[in-house]
């Protein structure tokens, strides 16, 4: 009788508990499903009017039809820009200049976030803080006095680098090297201590220690850091539309505009297609890498 | 395997000094244990002796030779730090045998010393593991697996065991004995923990401000403490204290704790202070283990006092008693058996064979 009495005195209170806080659950939850839809939807949209666009005819999109239906589906645009020299430089330029870049920035950055986290020396504080205030400067402000710089280069050395795809390698970089290399120092000062003193005692080199123990436990920093690299050079359009002009030579954001627009006409379903293709290898990249970005490698060095 | 010796060896961080000057010398073969309150320096000396601090002033000798300068890779040391510091990227078997890699030995070579390492710390099953499918003990072992392949002239640790839970901590004491009994290397190991200092230890160094305060096997500094810093540190619980001074009454010397209390002391003793100035302000340093129920028997030397007891803490074994003397609390160890309980009187005994006599001002046993 006696416990359940007990039981009786504790349920109600209990089963109260509980409803209130499933029942606060439940409203944080439908607040989030509610912003989050309203932000996939202000997010997909656009693309996907430029799939549906990207699959009329020119004459279907300037026809005063549904906008959001597509009565004649073609190929014709992909078709088309595919089997196009022009879109296929470009496209060819894209890659060149964002591979290299990745890989400058990355040469530079890793070392360089190395050295400022680690390897204490006079001013290494300041530096590192410098690097940041570099990632600060808007890039509108920097292009014109860039340009003159290569217009003096050009003038006293006779190599010319404007109008050259080759010329972003050493703009992008300005970029993407500070702000890498601040993530980079961020994931390496979360590395314990102890562990570059262990390979120290165990005969590793600096070098050593950077390849051997740094990079493998910081992959999921340099992914990100490698993913904001590639999206900054694939996606830049201010820079390449002021130092790259002649055709073959543009990359593929600043060739799609300055081809695809002659005058006042616009080629919009090529112009979908050409967003919607050069969208795709950045959509690969994250696919692909997004899974080693989350994991965590860190956990297990020390302990907790 | 070698031995180590460091001379009048400073450390000095801009204005704060933090090792001032210790000389030390540890034997071949020897485990010696640096014991002492955080902040004490030990684990700075232990860190300029692998290499990983530079020192400020002074000598580190290991093998005889002068490493002053000499990177930590070529010092020919292992070290196991507190939190393990696994490389989480690699197995159990490429942690151990990372430093064997870097240095180019036949792979032959490294798979023998890896296996054999990993039998001693009975952690064979787990060599494939990464260090995050490791138990904090498991980490441990391994931490010490890879101080132990590489051989070397001598082991550091730095607290290893203060991240395990009590039982564990117990057991892995027991397993770094056990591996230094079998492979005899001279080791240099740090803890702020007394208990591991003397369970472990050949010679402990007990360390205080920078300083050393004594050098002693287990025994000589739990019997003959030089200080009142190590009589206090050394033993749990811990010495007690009672301010005191020297009498003569009736031409035989006694010490004086109250007004009312003042015991004879037993005739070794007696010669032992009979220079002691009368007029010192002494301090009185017994072991609760020498303050116990009367017996009734008398004892050379054994004084009986009645004391009322304010706490008492059964443990099994034995019983703790406190009870306050002229403000300051006294802790005895008693019989389970005896008759103690809390605010009544009991009838106790204090074995002044045992006693330590310490100038109050300087802190010296004399």
């Amino acid at each position: 009788m006696t416990s359940t009495a007990v039981i009786d005195k504790s349920a109600p209170t209990r089963a109260v508990k509980l409803r209130s806080m499933s029942r606060d659950r439940t409203w944080a939850l439908r607040w989030s499903y509610f912003f989050l839809t309203l932000f996939a939807i202000f997010a997909l949209v656009p693309p996907l009017y430029m799939l549906i666009t990207s699959l009329k005819t020119s004459a279907e999109i300037s026809a005063a039809t549904n906008p959001w239906w597509v009565y004649h589906p073609t190929l014709s645009n992909y078709v088309e820009l595919l089997t196009s020299n022009q879109f296929l430089t470009f496209f060819r330029n894209s890659a060149l200049v964002s591979i290299f870049v990745v890989t400058i920035t990355m040469l530079i950055s890793v070392p360089a976030a190395f050295a400022l986290a680690r390897m204490r020396f006079w001013g290494s504080a300041t530096l590192a803080t410098g690097v940041f205030l570099t990632y600060l400067i808007p890039e509108t402000l920097l292009f014109l006095p860039l340009f003159k710089m290569f217009v003096v280069f050009g003038d006293l050395t006779g190599i010319q680098l404007i109008n050259k795809w080759y010329v972003l390698l050493i703009v992008y970089p300005t970029l993407t090297v500070p702000f890498c290399t601040w993530i980079m120092i961020g994931y390496f000062a979360s590395i314990p201590k102890e562990l570059d003193e262990a390979a120290i005692i165990d005969g590793a080199s600096w070098f050593q220690t950077l390849t051997r123990i740094f990079i493998p436990v910081a992959l999921p920093g340099l992914i990100a850091a490698t993913i904001f690299a590639f999206t900054v050079s694939w996606a830049q359009f201010l820079y390449p539309l002021v130092f790259t002009t002649s055709t073959d030579q543009l990359v593929l954001p600043v060739g799609i505009i300055t081809t695809l627009i002659k005058g006042d006409v616009f080629a919009w379903g090529q112009i979908m297609t050409g967003a919607l293709l050069g969208a795709a290898p950045p959509l690969i990249i994250y696919a692909f890498l997004m899974d080693y970005y989350i994991a965590g490698l860190t956990a297990g060095a020390t302990k907790g | 395997m070698a031995d180590v010796t460091l001379r009048k060896v400073v450390k000095r961080y801009d204005e704060v000094e933090a090792v001032r000057g210790i000389d030390l010398d540890i034997a071949d073969h020897e485990f010696v244990v640096l014991v002492g309150p955080s902040g004490c320096g030990k684990s700075t000396t232990l860190r300029m002796i692998a290499g990983l601090e530079d020192i400020t002033d002074g000598d580190i000798m290991i093998g005889g030779d002068v490493v002053n300068d000499v990177p930590p890779k070529d010092r020919d040391i292992a070290m196991v730090f507190q939190n393990y510091a696994l490389y989480p990227h690699m197995t159990v078997a490429e942690n151990m045998s990372f430093g064997l890699r870097l240095k180019r030995y036949p792979k032959a070579e490294i798979k023998t010393r890896v296996d054999e390492a990993a039998r001693m710390l009975d952690i064979v099953e787990l060599v494939d593991r990464k260090p995050k499918q490791l138990s904090g003990g498991q980490r441990q072992r391994v931490a010490m697996g890879r101080a132990i392949v590489r051989n070397p002239k001598v082991f550091l640790f730095d607290e290893p065991l203060s991240n395990l839970d009590a039982k564990l901590r117990v057991q892995m004491r027991i397993e770094i004995k056990k591996v230094h009994q079998k492979v005899r290397t001279t080791t240099v190991y740090v803890t702020h923990d007394q208990v591991e200092a003397m369970t472990l230890a050949d010679r402990v160094v007990v360390m205080n401000n920078g300083r050393i305060e004594q050098i002693g096997t287990p025994n000589e500094l739990y019997h003959n403490p030089a200080t009142r810093f190590v009589a206090g540190f050394i033993g749990s619980p811990a010495m007690n204290f009672m301010a005191c001074r020297l009498e003569d009454v009736g031409g035989k010397m006694h010490i004086r704790l109250t007004d009312s209390i003042a015991f004879p002391l037993p005739p070794a003793r007696a010669e032992r202070y009979k220079n002691v100035s009368r007029t010192d302000r002494l301090q009185l340093g017994l072991r609760p283990e020498h303050i116990t129920e009367a017996s009734p028997h008398a004892e050379p030397g054994v004084e009986n006092f009645d004391a009322v007891l304010d706490v008492i803490e059964p443990m099994g074994m034995e019983t703790m008693i406190y009870f306050i003397m002229e403000g300051v609390e006294i802790c005895g160890r008693v019989n389970p058996n005896a008759d103690a309980r809390a605010g009544a009187p009991m009838r106790l005994a204090i074995d002044l064979n045992n006693m330590h006599l310490l100038n109050e001002a300087t802190g010296a046993v004399i």
